[in-house]
């Protein structure tokens, strides 16, 4: 397959960026995105040009690290990150358009990579359960009941890729934070900081700048782990509940 | 499935925010301060104005038994409550209520708007269309509505713009301000904006308000479907009455 790429370069976080175009040849359909972002790389390399940055880490769809909007779509057309996509999605002869995350609290640290410790900080601010560590505990210890397992596994699939930031038309933060949020407060774990969590991720959330929520359900379209739109109603109940409490 | 550490270049570290420390106590200031909470605000205020749409809506169909029908009901909105209330005092009390409900319904959504395309400072090279019709006009389909209450209430409140415009005969002030072409312009524009705008927004409160009942989310989109309809269709029945001439 040959391609035309035309991929955003932008040096560091204060330089100005721009679209550039680059022709890929002999592309595999069975290449990965990110390997097809390889080869793209070693060409520019022996050309003496610096290769595009992007982040990617485990290359198994499990990790979070990459991610990049392909042609509007934040992981490109296929529900899964970028680094399980295939060229077979594609066509010979296409043009593909690649950008970074956008939105205000993920700032562009060099072409496709961006910061995105503000979910760090929206974890940091509730994310957890509060315990002493050591050995792990005996698992039967504190039964939980299976349908709050089941919830509790739906909504820690979230691997905060940022997908969702990226395809909301707002920049909001909503599903990420809610998968956070209801993967500890359905869990008898999570009960005793249930309504600290979610009234200090939802601060948070709103102190690093991301949009708020108006239900275009773009966010739950794209994430590459299937967090469902009603996990956001679900922390909403979490946060008017809490809020009650205060 | 664990989380990855983010990527961390040296030098890109931001201190990053902190949220604003909050007195305890005071739901409503809770609410106010964060963007879940003036979500809540827009609900429940579109809610109030919904259920007034809906009982607005029903009495206009009075239009097609008279006009002593409508100006009889015209008049006992009036009498309502007496008398430990006096005489229109309830509707006064009906109009504070939704002139509050307008406001914090406008002020909630700009603010929340401000905040939306603030965090998008960069929009994307490659634009794709997104969400459906109703969902992208909300904002402009609420400007629209915003402006029409005023024209709304200029024409069959105080008459201002009303050809006729005489107090305590609505029927005739009715079949009088439809005779203009641009009025009925105006009305049919607001009555399919307030279809949109419900279509999107019934469904979208009982989502901020936490309705998570499995299998409500199709209930509810078909209610919302619904509620649009009807209300729009009910309230253009009333133009299209004056403009076929079954309503004179």
């Amino acid at each position: 397959m040959n391609l035309t790429l035309r991929i955003w370069r932008q040096p560091d976080a204060s330089a100005d960026g721009e679209m550039r175009t680059y022709e890929v040849a002999d592309i595999s359909p069975d290449m990965s995105f990110l390997e097809m972002l390889d080869t793209l790389n070693e060409t520019l390399i022996e050309r003496g040009e610096e290769p595009v940055a992007f982040d990617h880490d485990c290359r198994e769809g499990i990790c979070g690290a990459c991610g990049m909007v392909i042609n509007g779509q934040a992981h490109g057309p296929e529900r899964t990150t970028t680094c399980q996509l295939h060229m077979r999605h594609f066509a010979d002869g296409d043009t593909i358009d690649i950008e970074p995350w956008r939105a205000a609290a993920f700032p562009v640290v060099r072409d496709l990579v961006v910061d995105r410790s503000a979910f760090d900080r929206v974890i940091g601010a509730g994310g957890y359960i509060t315990a002493p560590t050591g050995a792990a505990p005996e698992a039967h210890a504190t039964p939980v009941p299976k349908p709050a397992a089941d919830a509790a596994f739906t909504h820690a699939e979230c691997i905060g890729c940022g997908a969702c930031v990226a395809a909301c038309p707002n920049g909001s933060a909503m599903l990420f934070t809610s998968a956070k949020v209801n993967h500890l407060n359905v869990l008898p774990q999570g009960a005793p900081e249930r309504e600290s969590r979610v009234l200090g991720m939802v601060d948070q959330m709103d102190a690093e700048g991301f949009g708020g929520c108006t239900l275009t359900g773009e966010c739950a379209t794209a994430c590459p782990k299937g967090i469902p739109m009603p996990s956001i109603a679900a922390m909403n109940r979490e946060y008017l509940r809490a809020a009650a409490k205060r | 499935m664990t989380m990855a550490t983010v990527t961390r270049t040296p030098g890109s570290q931001r201190p990053g925010p902190r949220p604003p420390v909050r007195p305890r106590g005071g739901f409503l200031r809770t609410l106010w301060g964060s963007t879940i909470g003036k979500k809540t605000v827009m609900a429940v205020s579109g809610l109030l104005m919904l259920a007034y749409l809906l009982v607005h809506m029903f009495a206009n169909l009075k239009v097609f038994f008279g006009p002593e029908e409508m100006n009889g009901y015209a008049h006992w909105l009036r009498t309502l409550g007496e008398p430990l209330l006096r005489h229109g005092w309830f509707l006064w009390i009906a109009r504070a209520v939704l002139l509050a409900a307008v406001v914090l319904h406008g002020v909630s959504a700009y603010q929340l708007s401000r905040r939306d395309i603030a965090a998008r400072p960069v929009t994307y090279r490659h634009q794709r269309r997104q969400a459906s019709y109703a969902t992208r006009t909300m904002r402009w389909g609420g400007i629209i509505l915003a402006l029409f209450i005023v024209w709304h209430i200029l024409d069959l409140t105080t008459g201002t713009v009303n050809p006729r415009g005489q107090e305590g005969h609505p029927y005739e002030n009715i079949v009088a301000g439809f005779q203009n072409w641009y009025a009925n312009v105006i009305y049919i524009v607001a009555m399919l904006a307030v279809g949109l705008h419900i279509r999107h927004g019934f469904w979208s409160a009982a989502q901020t308000l936490g309705v998570t009942r499995p299998g409500a989310a199709r209930v509810l989109k078909a209610g919302a479907n619904v509620l649009a309809l009807a209300i729009t269709a009910g309230f253009l029945s009333v133009p299209i009455g004056v403009m076929t001439g079954v309503v004179k």
